[in-house]
């Protein structure tokens, strides 16, 4: 009835086979390139139990998946037509232990990985502070077109598409935007957190060892988002230092009419240092976008609540 | 008097849009000069165009979705491109092209393949299979298709006219307000949304009382089929969220054109509320797409297999829950907003939960493949091929839906990959399957069948190709919708995918071979009975291409399985004693009249020339108005005549070219034990 030979199927499906093995290998091939996915290799305890969730849950749903894709090639090439030896049941339409096998067998899964679910969520809550002898590294991250500015309220000073930070104190980042939606990640520390404005959110990272670490706004954002990422430097204490005398001696310092400047759209815009910041610069953001009325508290803060419209 | 329409809005200033919009107009005008040399004009308009005969609709509606499926496509082949060769340059396309591609591939994949490819062919078949004349409104259904069809053509024209919106298929706030995407783009998809948004909510409407009303004697619920039944879950989906869609759009209009500020950064704002009302819609959008893909496969795995569907009570209710829980996820698309725990752990075990009765369904069509006898049809083999694949899919989605592994993976290409492994086998596939199996009943004769397991070979590997690649590239760190990266241990992986793209343009291509072999060889593969395929459920009971009446006798179900159990008692091409009058409705313009209006309005919302606007708006409330005054909207098409139709058919139908029902008697008593799926 059907014109095709049943088999034809089957011999382009060894084909697509060899086609798809290719590929695989060319994947291996890149396998030494694949030892730089930072979300494989975290550097992080935070990244590491994400990963570790991401892990668990895959293998338990490998209970439910393995058989499903093995039994519809096993069923597709066993129950062929032409094939007339095995069995034929064209009425047989529901079996009870079957349908309770396949209801409660997944329901289980979804039990524990539900249970999973609710554990992870709470333990690996991004504005939960990590557990640590020393006190969280506190720094406020901001989200401008198309860059990334971070303020440090411990060290007074700020940075423009680098954030440093002491490689053994958890890292605590405030996280706003003065434009549109951001989503602030840094890959190898763990997983990300949206920055929008006139609000605060927060990221809680630690990284274990010192390092190197891409960091970068996911959320598509416009014209230079492709440009807009940043290094993450984990510093042991003596390069922190350095680090610190470095920015603090810095020639320029973000009052408001920098900063004005700075939140201008720019794309790939180098690395910047500031000595000093305008105070409170990360809430009067948030108090930007706040329906005020009347008089702010001083020329700084009209200059960048209202001096930038 | 043209708003903001200038000059300036023909693409003079970059090649590849002045290519794009050369390409659109011309194939436009290609289409216009080829049905004037055929002198096509007037049987066009009235055979088609005008008409509210649900089969005529429902071609229509693949046919708009095939054309768009090649524009989307192309879109993606350019992203692939570009992707594959922008390491630290800016490839060819410029940022701003580049994001008006992603934009439109996602609006266009969405909204102007996938919804019309399904309610086409909920809309050739669903009233055959409840036995039906035709749908319960069938004007309306003219409209649906009409209103679709202008936000498809605002789409089109953003091409040729202005640009398209840059913020992405969702246009999240603020980017999409006025102040950062100033120009027309977002205007063009809001508008390109509401149009259609209003289509596809009229769709659902009229699917409803459709399914509920019109079922022939005998086809209580617990007998439909099952694409029937996927149909009537996606119906009151589409019916309860497309408002939500149409709200937020409607917001986001006040927002950009009036001064509004229900989603911008400033004077209380707030983009959040956007998310939510956006994925209220988006997320039951997603089973909008699949579930009724889900139904194709059972009605093909059981034809094919030639045995029962199994478990068809539990295949009924799993779809009714996943129906349900649909609307209770949507949080998942933003676990990343800073939501408490609490919060986002909720949403993130109900989505886990959607996972069961889709798992079930996997399983069902497993059992109905057990001791069958399975034949590869091309239909076939998509099912087969989306079960394999969708597993995966299904995986990575679970895996999306633990919060704090969703924190690793938002916004990544892992994300693209997996609703990509979603919705190519779980929705397309499902729809090539349906166009393999139901192309028959559509035209009178059978699509090619070596180039359609071509075309799914193509399809597949050109799949994996592509789509395997960007989960690697997620846990690389690769975010979505860049347009140059500095990584070069991203690009081989950008190279395989970008191939994977040409592999499956050849399955497109296949699929064109197909239909032209298959129109050009049409008398050799004609379907004489109406039953190529020797199906089970009631549209094959109905002539190929049907009557316009469908049924001259309404059907009398003793079954599931309808026209089997039919065939198998004898009386499935019994002449009735008498045959009676038919009341048909009559075609009308007002369908694509009204259609023409929306465009216009959309387009000149976009461009803000209010006079026109406001012209077009009273214009449709006359249309309406006449329509409503109208009460001469039926014609009667007399027992003669569909006597002479039935008759001619009858002869045609010989025991020769009757499938041969034998193996499927039923041997020995019945087992005992009522089964789920079982005979009633």
């Amino acid at each position: 009835m059907i014109e095709t030979h049943p088999m034809h199927g089957l011999r382009l499906a060894g084909q697509a086979v060899k086609a798809f093995a290719a590929v695989i290998a060319v994947m291996l091939l890149q396998g030494c390139s694949m030892s730089e996915a930072p979300i494989l290799f975290p550097k992080g305890p935070v990244g590491q139990a994400q990963l570790d969730l991401l892990l668990t849950a895959f293998w338990l749903m490998m209970i439910v998946a393995i058989p499903a894709i093995v039994l519809t090639l096993f069923f597709a090439f066993r129950y062929r037509s032409g094939q007339d030896t095995s069995a034929y049941d064209p009425d047989w339409g529901g079996s009870w232990k079957i349908e309770t096998v396949v209801w409660l067998v997944p329901a289980a899964i979804i039990v524990v990985l539900g249970t999973l679910v609710w554990t992870s969520t709470h333990k690996l809550d991004p504005y939960k502070s990590l557990a640590s002898d020393e006190t969280a590294f506190k720094v406020q991250a901001i989200a401008l077109d198309w860059k990334w500015l971070f303020l440090y309220p411990e060290l007074g000073t700020a940075s423009v598409n680098e954030l440093a930070f002491p490689q053994d104190r958890p890292l605590s980042v405030e996280i706003t935007s003065d434009t549109v939606m951001n989503s602030f990640m840094i890959p190898a520390l763990g997983g990300q957190i949206y920055a929008m404005a006139g609000m605060r959110t927060e990221l809680n990272l630690i990284a274990d060892e010192p390092g190197v670490f891409a960091g970068r706004n996911t959320m598509f954002s416009g014209d230079g988002f492709p440009d807009q990422h940043f290094k993450a430097h984990a510093m042991t204490s003596d390069d922190f230092e350095v680090w610190k005398t470095k920015v603090g001696g810095a020639s320029a310092a973000l009052d408001a009419k920098t900063y004005l400047d700075l939140r201008k759209q720019s794309v790939a815009n180098p690395v910047a240092y500031y000595s000093a910041y305008e105070p409170e610069l990360f809430d009067l953001l948030l108090r930007k976008y706040a329906p005020i009325t009347g008089p702010l508290e001083s020329e700084a803060a009209e200059l960048i609540c209202r001096g930038g419209a | 008097m043209l708003g903001r329409l200038t000059i300036d809005a023909i693409p003079l200033y970059s090649w590849v849009a002045m290519g794009g919009a050369a390409v659109t107009v011309g194939g436009g005008l290609a289409v216009f000069l080829l049905i004037t040399y055929l002198r096509a004009w007037k049987m066009l308009w009235r055979d088609w165009l005008t008409s509210v005969d649900h089969k005529k609709i429902g071609i229509m509606y693949v046919v708009l979705a095939l054309v768009m499926l090649v524009r989307g496509f192309i879109d993606a082949l350019m992203m692939r491109a570009q992707q594959a060769i922008s390491l630290n340059n800016e490839g060819y396309l410029p940022p701003e092209h580049f994001e008006q591609i992603f934009s439109s591939h996602g609006t266009i994949m969405i909204f102007f393949v996938a919804m019309p490819f399904l309610t086409g062919l909920i809309n050739i078949i669903v009233p055959q299979q409840i036995g039906a004349r035709d749908v319960a409104f069938p004007f309306l259904n003219s409209v649906s298709l009409w209103m679709t069809a202008a936000g498809a053509a605002l789409v089109l024209i953003s091409l040729a006219v202005g640009k398209f919106s840059t913020a992405g298929w969702t246009g999240y706030p603020p980017y999409s307000g006025v102040e950062y995407s100033p120009g027309v783009g977002v205007d063009y998809w809001i508008w390109a949304l509401l149009v259609s948004g209003i289509g596809s909510t009229l769709s659902g409407i009229n699917f409803i009382v459709t399914i509920v009303k019109n079922r022939c004697p005998g086809m209580h619920l617990m007998r439909m089929p099952m694409f029937t039944w996927t149909t009537l879950c996606i119906s009151i989906l589409m019916a309860f969220a497309f408002p939500a869609l149409t709200v937020v759009a409607a917001q986001l209009a006040l927002d950009r054109t009036l001064g509004f500020h229900f989603f911008t950064n400033e004077a209380g704002g707030n983009m959040m509320m956007f998310a939510n009302l956006l994925w209220i819609w988006g997320h039951p959008e997603v089973y909008i797409l699949i579930l009724p893909a889900f139904g194709i496969f059972s009605e093909v795995v059981a034809t094919f297999s030639r045995k029962r569907l199994f478990g068809y009570e539990s295949l009924v209710y799993a779809t009714a829950c996943i129906a349900i829980l649909s609307f209770t996820v949507w949080l998942h698309h933003f676990f990343t907003m800073g939501s408490s725990a609490n919060v986002n752990a909720v949403f993130g075990i109900a989505t886990m939960i959607i996972a069961v009765p889709t798992g079930v369904k996997i399983f069902d069509w497993l059992f109905t493949m057990y001791r069958g006898r399975i034949e590869f049809h091309p239909s076939m083999v998509y099912t087969i091929g989306f079960m394999v694949t969708f597993v995966i899919g299904g995986v990575t989605g679970v895996l999306l839906a633990l919060p704090p592994a969703d924190y690793l993976m938002h916004n990544s290409t892992f994300l693209v990959a997996h609703f990509h492994n979603m919705l190519i086998p779980g929705a397309l596939f499902g729809y090539f399957a349906g166009l393999n199996y139901w192309f028959p009943k559509a035209f009178g004769f059978k699509l090619d069948a070596k180039w359609g397991i071509r075309s799914f070979w193509f399809w597949m590997v050109g799949f994996y190709l592509a789509f395997m690649p960007l989960y690697a590239l997620g846990f690389m760190g690769m975010s979505r919708r860049m347009e140059h990266y500095a990584d070069p241990s991203w690009q081989p992986f950008l190279i395989v995918a970008a191939l994977g793209a040409v592999c499956v343009l050849c399955g497109i291509i296949c699929i064109g071979i197909q239909l032209y072999v298959s129109i050009k060889t049409w008398g050799s593969s004609a379907d004489v009975t109406g039953d190529p395929w020797n199906g089970r459920t009631l549209e094959w009971a109905t002539s190929s291409p049907p009557a316009p009446y469908n049924f001259a006798v309404l059907p009398e179900v003793r079954d599931i399985d309808a026209f089997h159990e039919m065939k198998l008692r004898g009386t499935a091409y019994t002449p009735p004693d008498r045959y009676e009058d038919i009341v048909m409705p009559k075609s009308t313009g007002l369908g694509p009249i009204l259609g023409g209006l929306a465009f216009v309005l959309g387009f000149s919302m976009v461009w803000y020339i209010w006079w026109l606007a406001a012209l077009c708006f009273v214009l449709s409330l006359v249309c309406v108005g006449i329509r409503a005054c109208d009460d001469d909207t039926d014609f009667v098409m007399p027992a003669a005549e569909v006597e002479k139709i039935e008759r001619a058919r009858l002869a045609r139908i010989t025991p020769s070219n009757m499938h041969d029902m034998r193996p499927f008697v039923p041997k020995g008593a019945a087992s005992g034990l009522p089964m789920p799926g079982g005979a009633a």
